[in-house]
This record gives C-alpha cells, structure tokens and sequence, in this order.
C-alpha cells in the first residue's frame, strides 16, 4: 500500500501524462483539422487530408474524455471548481467538439460542394477551438484565477467570461493553438505525398517559430511580470485533503522556485526547445515518423514547464489564496487513488497495444487515388 | 418561467440526457446484429452477409456520431452545471466514469475505426475481431455507466467524511455489486437490442413491402427478428427484477409508481389503473388487481409493501434525526477537535442527507419550525402521477413489443413473412417504439429519485453549480440549438440512406446504385 503523501504526486504525474497523451493524440488529429482548409485546395486534397486521421480520430478523442474522467475521479476538486468556474469557455470547447463526430462522419456522406465546405470549416473549429481554449486556461492558472469556497467547500468564481481574454492568457492560447497545428503538420507530412506533404511542411516551419517565439515570451513574462503562489503554512502532504487548511501567499518570481530547488526541472523547458528544433529538422530530412515523436517530446516539455512551475500547486486563487488548490488537498482518498491507479496501470499498456495495432493496420501514404477507390466508405 | 438555478441546471440536464439516450441504445444494440452478420458471413461465406454488415454499418455510423457527441456534453456537464454534486460524491462516482474511459470507450472507438476503414487491410477473421472488441467496449461502457448510476440509486460501499466535506468510498466491491446497478444493466442493454433489433426489423419490412431488394431484407428481419424477441423477454424478465431491488433500496419510486399511498395488509393490490390526486394525496378512483403487486415487489405473499403515507411517516423521523446530524457537523466544521459534535454526528450520521433537505427552507437547520419539517416531509416523494403513468406507457409498449417481435419471430421460422403485408406494415409503424419506451424509463429511473441526487445522501437543491440565472439560459438555448441542427442532419441522412438501402455501398448488386 502506497503512503497518501506518494499517491498524491503519482497522480499530479498520471494527470500530466494523460494530458500528454491527450496532446499527442488527439493533438494531431486537431493540428489537421486546423490546418484541413490550408492545406487542402480542393475536395479531392481535403478528402486526403481528413482521411489521413478518418480511422482515429474517434480512439484518440478518448484520451480527452479520460483526462476528463481521470481528474473527476482523482481530484473532484479540481474538476468541479474549473469545469464550473470556467463555464462559458468550457462550453465553447464542448460545442466545438461537436463539430467533429459529425464532420468527420457526415461530410463525405453527401456529394454537394456547400454541404461539404459547411462540414470542413466545421472540422477547423472542432481542431482550433479547444487547444487555443485549453491554452488560454493554464495562462490564467498561471496567473491564478479568482475564485473561493464557503465552509462547506462550495466553490464560486468570482470572475467572468471576458476576464479570461487576458494578454499572457491570450500568449498561451497561441503557443498551445500553435504546438498543436505544428504537431497536427508532422503527422500529416507523415502520412501524405506531393503538393499535400509539401504544403504541411511550409506550415510546421512557420508554426514551428510560432511556438519557439512565444514560448520563450511566455517564459520571460512569466519569470519577470507574473507573481507566483506559495504555500506559507506548513506543508502536511500526508493529511487529509482540505483546502481551507493552508494559508498562501503571493511572491514575485515564485514560479522559478522549483527549477532552483530541483535544477534537474529545468530539463523540461530545454526538452520543449529541442523536442521542436528537431522535429523541425528530422522532417526537412525526410524522416518524417522521427520529428512526430521529436514533435511530442516538445509537447511533453511544454506541458511539464507549465506544471512544474506551478506545482504543488493546480488552480491558484487570486481572490482569495487560501481558497487555492494544490497537489496535497484536492485529491481524492487514498483508496480511491489507490484503485484507479491500479486501474490505470492494467488499462493502459492494454490501450497503448491495441492503438497501434490500429495505426499499423492503417499505416501508409493517404492518396487521391485510395479516396477514388474507397467513394462509398472513405470520410 | 423558470427562474432559478436548481430547477434551470435540471432541465437541461434532463433535456441533454434525454437527447443523449435517442442514440445510445440504437448503437449498444446495432453492435450486436453487426457481429452476428459479420459472424455469419466469415462462417459462410456468403457475399450478401458482408453486405449486410456494410450496409447496417453505415446507418449505425450515422447515428454513433451523434452518441459520441451528446456523450461529451454529459461528462462536462456534471462539472460545469454540478459543481458540489462533483466535490462531494467525486471520489465515488468519479471512479466508474473514469474506468468506463479506460476500459471500454478507448476500445469502442479505437475498433469502430477498424470497423469501417479495415475491410481490405485485415483478414475476416481480424476484421471479426475488431467488430467484436468494438461491441464489447460499448457494452462495457453502458455498464459502467450503469455501475455509476446505480450509486446514485442506491449509494452502497461509501461513508460521509467531515474532513474533507464529502463521501468517500470505503468498498469498491460493494459499489461494483450494488444489485441495482447489475439489475440496470442487463435491463437497459436489452432494451438498447430491442431497439438495434427493431430498427433492422422496420427498415427491412419497409424493402419487402416495396419488393426491393429482398434477399437482403429477407436475411435481415430473420436475424432482427430472433435477436429482438430475444432481447424483448430479457427487457421485461430484468425490468421485473430492478422492480425487485427497487423495491428494497428505493420504497419511494416503488410506491410513487404504483400511487400506493397507504400500506395494504399483504400481498398488495397492483393498480392497473388509477388517477392519483397530489393535493388529497388519495387516488380518485383506481382499478386494482389483488395480491399481484405484492408478489412482484416482495417474492412473498406475506411482506408488506410502504405506502407513501408510512415512508412519510418514517422520512419525518430521519429529518428529525437528520437535524442533529447537520447542527453537529456545522460545529465540527468551526471546531474539527468538538468530541460531542462528532458523537453526535457519528450517531446520526446515516440521516445527514434528511437534515440537508430543510436547506431548501432555512439556512439555520437547527432552528427548522414543524411547518418547515413537514414541507421538507412532502418533498420526499416524488410527484406520483408523472411516475404512475411513464412507468404504465413503458410497460404497455414493452408488452406490445413483446407481441410483434413473438409474432415476426413465429412468421420468420415458418418463412412466410414477406407475404404478410400486415406483420410488415405493423413491424415499421412500431418503429417509434423502443425510442419511446427508453425515455420513459429514463423518466422513471431519474424523476423517480427526485428529491435527490444521490437517494437519501445528498438533495439535488444542493448539488448545484453557482452560476447566474442568465448563464443558464443562455447554455439552455445554445444546448437547444445545436440539437436540434444536429437532429435535423442526422434525420436527413438516416432517411437518405434508409431509402437508397444497400445500393449506397456501390457494390453493383442492388437497386438505386449511386453512380461512381
């Protein structure tokens, strides 16, 4: 039996990996649809385009509902306090979602030139909107996010809608919209041919510097211009979850602490640097399968820079700092934590292996000539 | 005009779930009939099977993608709209949510991409495979969901911890055996292949009435028809049974269906039908059929049944005791150290959730007046004639069901149907049927555990989210557009498709091919 202490940051880490995989997966296949009206001219490139990811865009959703589900159950805290503390850019992100199932599954169904241009700027939403949104939250959890809880532990935001648009919200809705349409490119170099790949390629480069440029922005406002979160009482990560137990304070410059404390963290924003620079590199020399992963690796340090540098910290307050939510108290109980990581470890080798069977099965160029072939049944 | 947030988050999670529900039954049964035709064409050989599964498959696909969209709407929702809801029952409820992500949707998804892309890149056999993973994954998924809806039926294997503010899961077995979550399952996935089964069975019906393409239709409603009277006996011999474990974990629903408001001497009469009146809490009038309700709620002839009038009885002592519980744990909550508090709450701890019901009325539940308390009795039972006659349609078209799928099952071993325009014309009228009858039982189930959230734990009134009125409505009405839309698309297209029939693969070997 894991001590609660050690459980506690395991799922700070399984969180994070599910939102990498979230970011891999379901990432690529957003990137496309993003870059779907660029890169496709006509019905015959963007049918290629949308079939590069037709057999998976379905199983890679999933990472997202199960990153969804797996903070629900780990930390219902956190769920519950930013599914409803961020409402409105919640439900942009949800009705944006819609747009996919149905696009991917009804544009090619019907044979008329407006039905489907109707369907394909649906996918550009459906692949836009939620990364630029999910960016855009962890520029305000960087920032904290005025929100408190009564006695009881009911939670109210204090903020509204608009407050959300901030200029460092707004940076890191476009290093996130941009990794992911750079990522979205890789693949797609990776699975098409000729004027397609060649197009995909021009717009990683342009993403590619997109990202390099601010997130390097984004790392310097956020040392110099952004004050982060300290816990000032005594840290108990053995105790029982309970917010209001803590007191917090604002310290300038306190999002660095971690990297003095633990040096070895600052490997993570070099591996963002890196994983893009080589992605950028691999697929200009044609190993196009090498810069998907280099391209991941950057996401895992994009992501892990943004969690790292908070930790323990998850969603600060800015209203009301002992209200913030931390590694240490807006978990779930040892036993359930115990359960699901239990849970996890069965699950996801399980889920590893049979989505790449999936993509083997699938593997290989996307070709005008294999839409021809497949009319009836191809997206 | 609505006008706060309870009853304005109610409704629109009623109206997303509801809307939800017109899909995922089709797709948890339509997987099935896929696997039998894609069974019988690897064992046969025959090229019209795989014709068959391409065919169904295509309109199954039509009506997934709606599912797999109005799904996300239900797993945002209790975040966005249940924000106290998702705190306090989270480490429970969250833990079946994410398992089902884990264990069965990752693998429905990920094979229904095999399914429709990997004809020519896999063997039959692997091909099989992968329908056969898929059908397994979206029947897993409908089982966990059914694990975490059954907890809030019956809220089994958890204990309120003043700590941390919520309940928290002492017995992960318990919450997986819960008798109303097993019961749920089998019923509500029978009822989802009833519905694949009807489905198949009104679309061929309508080719045979027409002629068209008879051999495919022919081969269709046999399978549709064997499969479906199948599933129809299991629906009704498992409705029976969650009517069994209803009647032990949830006296309320039980009574508020049949408007029992008085406890009879056993067995008890079941009221085929009667006009339960709210206000004298009485039925006007009432057609009874002795002893029957008796043996189906208890298996016994000498267990008595609670009427609403004895459950109200019993409900205004757990408020009572429940008001001790809620003043002793606001006190632990300024002092965690008070021992009497914690005495206090510890001996009424299981009537917590009564005590939280006065909230509707007082903030200061210490000082809840009788008037106070016997509102808060009242609120207990839900309103009985919206029960008594959801509960008596779904019942009534379960039984019709019954009959058409007895009927087109005889008809299709004699092998005679397509010759019997009257089986045919019946079997599409009744197409509405299973769609109709699964919402009531939505109604039934969730209306029926009103005034809770989690039965006896925690009030709905409570379980909400702080947001605006206004934030509401507006959700309301972008949650209302977007439906209907998206129902006016994939009408169009089922219809579309339906009516071209198997001609839409291009295949070359049905009427209405589309050109190439």
């Amino acid at each position: 039996m894991l001590d609660y202490a050690s459980l506690k940051v395991i799922w700070w880490l399984l969180v994070g990996v599910l939102l990498l995989g979230f970011a891999i997966m379901d990432g690529h296949d957003m990137g496309v649809g993003t870059l779907l009206p660029f890169v496709g001219h006509n019905d015959t490139e963007r049918r290629v385009v949308i079939n590069t990811v037709g057999p998976h865009w379905d199983g890679n959703q999933v990472w997202f509902i199960t990153g969804g589900g797996a903070i629900f159950a780990a930390s219902p805290l956190v769920y519950a306090t930013a599914f409803s503390g961020f409402y409105w850019a919640m439900l942009l992100v949800l009705w944006a979602l819609f747009f996919r199932p149905v696009g991917f599954d009804y544009r090619s169904k019907i044979d008329n030139a407006t039905w489907r241009s109707v369907w394909h700027w649906g996918l550009f939403i459906g692949g836009t909107v939620p990364p630029l949104i999910f960016g855009v939250a962890f520029g305000n959890l960087l920032q904290g996010v005025p929100f408190h809880f009564d006695s009881n532990l009911v939670s109210t935001y204090e903020g509204s809608f608009w407050g959300l648009l901030n200029p460092f919200a707004l940076l890191c809705g476009v290093v996130s919209s941009a990794m992911i349409t750079f990522h979205g490119g890789v693949y797609l170099a990776h699975r098409t041919e000729g004027v397609i790949q060649q197009r995909a390629q021009h717009w990683v480069m342009l993403m590619g510097l997109l990202v390099l440029a601010g997130f390097s922005l984004a790392g310097l406002w956020l040392a110099l211009g952004i004050d982060g979160y300290v816990i000032s009482s005594t840290v108990r990560p053995e105790a029982l979850p309970d917010p209001l137990a803590k007191t917090v304070s604002r310290v300038a410059g306190a999002w660095l602490g971690n990297y003095q404390r633990w040096p070895l963290t600052m490997l993570l924003p070099l591996t963002a640097y890196l994983g893009f620079v080589a992605a950028m590199l691999l697929l200009r020399a044609g190993h196009s399968f090498a810069a998907f992963w280099a391209s991941g690796l950057g996401l895992a340090g994009v992501i892990g820079t943004a969690g790292i540098s908070m930790f323990p910290f998850i969603m600060p307050s800015s209203s009301n700092p002992a209200s913030s939510l931390t590694v240490w108290d807006s978990v779930s109980s040892q036993l359930t934590l115990q359960l699901m990581l239990v849970a996890t470890l069965i699950f996801m080798p399980l889920i590893i292996l049979y989505t790449r069977w999936a993509y083997r099965v699938m593997r290989g160029k996307v070709t005008a000539a294999y839409v021809r072939e497949n009319n009836h049944s191809a997206y | 005009m609505l006008d706060n947030v309870v009853d304005l988050s109610r409704l629109q999670f009623a109206v997303t779930a509801l809307y939800h529900f017109l899909f995922v039954p089709l797709t948890i049964g339509m997987v099935w009939l896929l696997v039998i035709m894609e069974s019988v064409w690897v064992m046969t050989g025959k090229q019209v099977y795989q014709d068959m599964t391409r065919f169904w498959g295509k309109l199954f696909g039509i009506n997934f993608a709606l599912g797999v969209t109005t799904g996300i709407t239900m797993e945002f929702q209790f975040g966005t709209n249940w924000a106290y809801y998702s705190h306090y029952v989270g480490d429970i409820f969250g833990a079946p949510l994410a398992i089902e992500g884990l264990m069965a949707f990752f693998l429905e998804s990920t094979m229904i991409g095999l399914f429709f892309f990997g004809w020519n890149r896999m063997s039959r056999k692997q091909h099989l495979l992968a329908t056969i993973l898929m059908a397994i994954g979206t029947n897993l998924s409908a089982l966990w969901i059914l694990i975490a809806n059954g907890w809030m039926q019956n809220p089994v294997g958890a204990e309120f911890s003043y700590q941390t503010m919520r309940m928290e899961m002492t017995d992960f077995a318990a919450l997986l055996l819960n008798p109303d979550a097993q019961a749920k399952f089998v019923h509500t996935v029978s009822a989802g292949y009833v519905t694949g089964a009807m489905f198949v069975l009104s679309i061929s019906s309508w080719y045979l009435l027409r002629g068209r393409n008879v051999e495919f239709a022919r081969k269709s409603f046999r399978i549709a028809a064997a499969f479906g009277f199948a599933s129809v006996c299991s629906v009704i011999v498992l409705g029976d049974e969650s009517g069994y474990t209803v009647g032990e974990a949830q006296q309320t629903k039980m009574a508020a269906i049949e408007a029992m408001w008085h406890t009879e001497p056993a067995p008890a009469a079941f009221n085929l039908l009667a006009w339960p009146n709210e206000t004298r809490m009485e039925n006007d009038w009432q057609v009874s059929i002795p002893w029957v309700m008796g043996l189906i709620g208890t298996r016994s002839i000498s267990k008595q049944i609670p009427g609403i009038h004895e459950i109200m009885a019993q409900n205004r002592l757990r408020i009572r005791s429940g008001m001790l519980a809620v003043t002793a744990l606001e006190t632990l909550r300024r002092d965690r150290n008070d021992k009497a508090a914690l005495s206090v709450l510890n001996t009424h701890k299981k009537d917590l959730g009564f005590g939280l019901l006065l909230k509707k009325y007082t903030a200061d539940v210490a000082q809840a007046t009788p008037e106070m308390i016997d509102a808060a009795v009242r609120d207990t039972i839900p309103r009985v004639a919206p029960m008594f006659w959801s509960f008596r349609l779904m019942v009534g078209m379960g039984m019709s069901m019954l009959l058409l799928f007895g009927w087109a099952f005889w008809a299709s071993l004699k092998g005679n149907f397509q010759h019997r325009p009257r089986l045919l014309k019946l079997a599409l009228y009744c197409l509405p049927l299973p769609w109709l009858s699964c919402e009531l039982g939505w109604i039934v189930a969730e209306y029926g555990r009103q005034p809770w959230t989690i039965y006896g734990v925690l009030p709905t009134r409570l379980s909400v989210s702080t947001l605006s009125v206004e934030s509401l409505y507006g959700s309301l009405a972008g949650f209302v557009a977007f439906y209907t839309v998206l129902l006016v698309v994939e009408m169009m297209l089922m219809l579309r498709f339906a009516r071209q029939g198997p001609g839409s693969l291009g295949t070359g070997r049905y009427d209405n091919e589309t050109a190439h």
